[in-house]
């Protein structure tokens, strides 16, 4: 079943890739976020050295922050962030 | 408060006067205000733009709130986060606790400040006159959040 999945980007990363959100069909083979991350990557580009896999980056799934072996499902709303720097 | 995302600046003194709502049970107010300074990094700042996550931030303040009151015996707690375009001796962030006594006060103001520099997500880009820069996240911040999670809570 495809799924649709939200995408969103913040604060440098955005800028980097140059598009605050993207909607995407959950590829086949996507289970985790870490392999979202590695899908997005292989596009290569400004997406293979915004999202490349030694950088220090901040991911939420459904507005929760998530780890790499978070799973992701239809309709999730997946974000990728730089480390934050409020307060 | 208790928990605000916006681009208007605050009054302390009146957020902490509806915190307290004229409690008398409450001893302690401890507050803590976060301000633009115009120095960062050897560069003089004209400008701070904050950005966030709408929905998560508030989401994740939330909790670090919640978390506070779980280990602190305090009575209440507001933060407020300003976004968008500050300059230096702009106000940025509020924090206020009330409670009983200022042990825990002081604790948990401090512990929601360290919590939300490193969990609650907001970034800040600076104009300098070497152009805009987003500011990058300090390991002091991490370290300041990670001694506070090996401390035993002070209420089970």
């Amino acid at each position: 079943m495809s799924a649709n999945l939200k995408l969103r980007f913040f604060a440098k990363l955005r800028e980097d890739l140059g598009t605050p959100a993207e909607d995407l069909i959950l590829p086949v083979g996507v289970t985790t976020v870490g392999d979202l991350r590695a899908h997005l990557t292989a596009r290569g580009g400004a997406w293979a050295t915004a999202l490349a896999p030694g950088r220090a980056l901040g991911i939420a799934v459904n507005q929760e922050k998530a780890q790499p072996s978070t799973s992701i499902k239809a309709d999730d709303e997946i974000a990728f962030f730089p480390p934050v720097t409020g307060g | 408060m208790p928990v605000r995302v916006q681009t208007e600046d605050f009054d302390v003194g009146t957020e902490i006067a509806r915190l307290r709502r004229g409690d008398p049970k409450i001893g302690a107010v401890a507050s803590f205000v976060g301000v633009v300074r115009n120095v960062n990094d050897g560069d003089s700042i004209a400008t701070l733009t904050l950005e966030h996550y709408p929905g998560m931030t508030e989401k994740a303040i939330e909790a670090i709130v919640a978390e506070a009151k779980s280990r602190w015996d305090i009575v209440d707690v507001g933060v407020i986060h300003r976004v968008g375009e500050l300059k230096p001796l702009d106000q940025i962030v509020l924090v206020v606790v009330v409670g009983g006594h200022r042990g825990d006060a002081f604790a948990a103001c401090e512990f929601i400040m360290d919590y939300l520099k490193t969990r609650a997500p907001f970034w800040k880009k600076e104009e300098t006159p070497e152009g805009a820069r987003w500011v990058d996240a300090r390991a002091s911040d991490d370290d300041a959040a990670e001694r506070w999670a090996g401390r035993k809570k002070d209420v089970a």
